[in-house]
């Protein structure tokens, strides 16, 4: 295995205060190496946006990091991300983490073109270069996301929605980061589109070597693209395991309903049966395991205690089926 | 096999301003589409955003009123949506959150449509209701509000509403798609078992072809307006026949792929409906196409039984 690039622990981040705070993520870990694509897969509400907007530090009141750790290793030493102050997140922000947004609708101004908001993102951070290298660069970042380079005068309403989240991915590269975070960038587009970009971070991941953090609810795209996944259940780690094997013998329960939530491609029919009830609400959030009341498997303790995250080689599982738990 | 409701050589043009004012342009969103929806099977049509699937469906619903073509129900023609229509023909919208009315109980949905169409709208009716979409016990739901519920427990009751007039035909367009993963598969069962028990003859509009393959009797695929191809469920998804339902299913994720997909035959994006281009309007993208695909559009071609595919390839 790669060095370790980001090494998230215990981290619990609430919305609101004291009695009324609703525990949007709780207690999670989550390690991810140098070059890794990590899959965060999970429903709404299940706490894994908030996740990457805590760690990146662009959380917005009311939320609050009440817990945990987050570490960066950068390339000049580990930083504690939870303690960095603006000018270190400022320098480790674009340059090294690089975040795009669902919506690249809205995330693109309207009123700049594509080529202006490029070398606006490389003037900032490369003060020493000078004009026409940026826009050397910001040509070379479109065609890098296999957009001609002509495009650099258009305005984001002339672009399609694909080529839109591409030009976001272009942004996202524009200073060579080692860490993108991605928050459902394909979840508005068609599926052809979707393939076509998922592709393209696939070539350029191999090319550059950065690592991804790919945030999405569809759990059949992330066992395609991720080297591993980790599923989240009502803001906590329920399992965590590489891609195939997640597939192939998933062992959380909610794991199970949620790759039978998708019907195959192939093969005889069956009957599925997604899984039963809903998703807890946080506010009331349900006692034990939040999983147990849509369980099918529930039993004895599940109710009444909260199982802790097992890890075993290079899976981890968060369930009283596992066994005795220490 | 009957069809309960038919559409015949459906066409829409929306006009749109141009650029200046005074110049008008065309949407060609709907191309000269016929398909039949028989009792007791789920027809889905599926396409991207764009394709003219939910203006189908709306033309169906009689929302609006096609340019061309004609809708008929049990083989009559329809000119106008009438309350008698409206009792036969129900529409299931995408949104739960948006289509029920926040202001209103549960039990004022569904009164609402049994009292107009003199169908007696009693807690006892209201009930019956409830437990055939599985929201059950029915006492715990009716007096709630729609914020109350999550987002399967309404769309549940969006159907429960569309089969308070006993419809024969549900029209369900993207029915799931705003729902969370998980639930998804419930919405999708609770449907097959309205095709399975009581008949209905459903048209499931999606762009999600898994989901597709798993509810569907037949499939209808819709490419910039047109029909390209249709036939039973799995001999469209096992074995598509026009290259762009090739090009679908080769997009679409599936975890049981083990190569990774890196070509695309026909990527790139659909075309403007303003000026689509002539013939079959895949042929700018389509790996496989000839002289005559760009000056003339295929009529469904049969590959076999009961599916077609609108491709000069099959000629």
């Amino acid at each position: 295995m790669s060095d370790l690039l980001l090494d998230v622990r215990g981290l619990c981040v609430d919305y609101g205060y004291g009695e009324d705070a609703v525990h949007a993520v709780t207690d999670v870990d989550l390690t991810l190496h140098e070059g890794e694509v990590l899959g965060l897969a999970g429903e709404s509400g299940s706490g894994k946006s908030t996740l990457a907007y805590a760690v990146t530090r662009l959380l917005r009141s009311p939320g609050v990091i009440t817990g945990g750790s987050a570490t960066f290793h950068s390339a000049g030493g580990p930083i504690d991300l939870f303690a960095a102050d603006a000018k270190q997140l400022r320098v480790l922000r674009w340059s090294e983490i690089a975040v795009v947004f669902q919506s690249a609708m809205h995330a693109l101004n309207p009123v700049y073109s594509i080529g202006r908001q490029l070398t606006d993102v490389i003037a900032a951070h490369r003060p020493n270069l000078d004009r026409k290298t940026r826009r050397e660069r910001a040509a070379h970042l479109l065609h890098m996301v296999g957009i001609p380079e002509e495009r650099l005068g258009s305005y984001p309403h002339e672009l399609s929605g694909g080529m839109r989240q591409r030009v976001m991915i272009g942004m996202a590269l524009a200073l060579e980061p080692r860490l993108v975070i991605m928050d459902e960038p394909t979840t508005a587009l068609d599926v052809v589109t979707q393939r076509e970009i998922v592709a393209e971070l696939i070539r350029l991941r191999d090319r550059l070597g950065f690592a991804v953090l790919f945030i999405t609810h569809d759990l059949s795209l992330l066992i395609e693209l991720a080297d591993s996944i980790a599923v989240m259940y009502a803001g906590r780690l329920v399992e965590r395991a590489p891609a195939n094997d997640l597939f192939h013998a998933p062992r959380h329960p909610y794991t199970v309903g949620l790759l039978n939530s998708f019907p195959p491609m192939h093969g005889e029919w069956r009957k599925l049966t997604g899984i039963p009830g809903s998703p807890p609400d946080l506010r009331q959030p349900p006692s034990g395991c939040s999983f147990h009341p849509r369980c099918p498997q529930a039993f004895a303790p599940c109710p009444t205690d909260e199982p802790t995250l097992r890890t075993i080689e290079d899976r981890a599982v968060s369930c009283w089926l596992e066994g005795a738990q220490t | 096999m009957t069809a309960v409701l038919e559409a015949q050589n459906l066409t829409k043009n929306f006009p749109v301003r141009g650029r200046f004012a005074l110049r008008r342009s065309t949407v060609h969103a709907v191309q000269d589409v016929s398909i039949g929806l028989a009792a007791g099977t789920v027809t889905a049509v599926v396409g991207e955003s764009g394709s003219g699937k939910s203006t189908l469906a709306r033309m169906l619903a009689q929302l609006i009123r096609p340019t061309g073509g004609d809708v008929l129900l049990n083989g009559n023609p329809v000119s106008r949506a009438n309350r008698a229509y409206r009792r036969e023909v129900q529409l299931v919208l995408q949104d739960p959150f948006s289509s029920l009315n926040p202001v209103h109980t549960i039990r004022y949905h569904l009164a609402r449509p049994l009292r107009i169409h003199g169908f007696p709208a009693d807690t006892a009716a209201i009930s019956e209701l409830l437990d055939r979409v599985a929201l059950s016990p029915a006492e715990r739901f009716i007096d709630k509000y729609p914020h109350e519920l999550s987002g399967g427990q309404r769309q549940r009751v969006a159907i429960a509403r569309a089969l308070a007039v006993r419809p024969e035909v549900l029209i369900a367009d993207e029915p799931v798609s705003m729902l969370d993963v998980s639930i998804r598969l419930g919405i999708l069962n609770l449907l097959a078992d309205l095709r399975d028990n009581d008949g209905l003859a459903i048209l499931y509009v999606t762009h999600d072809i898994a989901s597709a393959r798993y509810l569907a009797d037949t499939i209808v695929v819709m490419y910039a307006g047109q029909l390209v191809e249709s036939g039973p469920a799995p001999q469209v998804t096992d074995s598509p026949a026009h290259p762009y339902t090739q090009l679908l299913l080769r997009a679409a994720p599936d975890p049981e792929r083990t190569e990774p997909v890196t070509e695309l035959a026909g990527r790139g994006a659909p075309p403007s409906l303003i000026r689509p281009p002539s013939g079959c309007r895949f042929h700018p993208r389509c790996p496989s196409a000839m002289d005559i695909c760009r000056t003339t559009t295929p009529e469904p071609l049969p590959i076999d039984d009961a599916h077609t595919a609108s491709c000069w390839l099959y000629q």
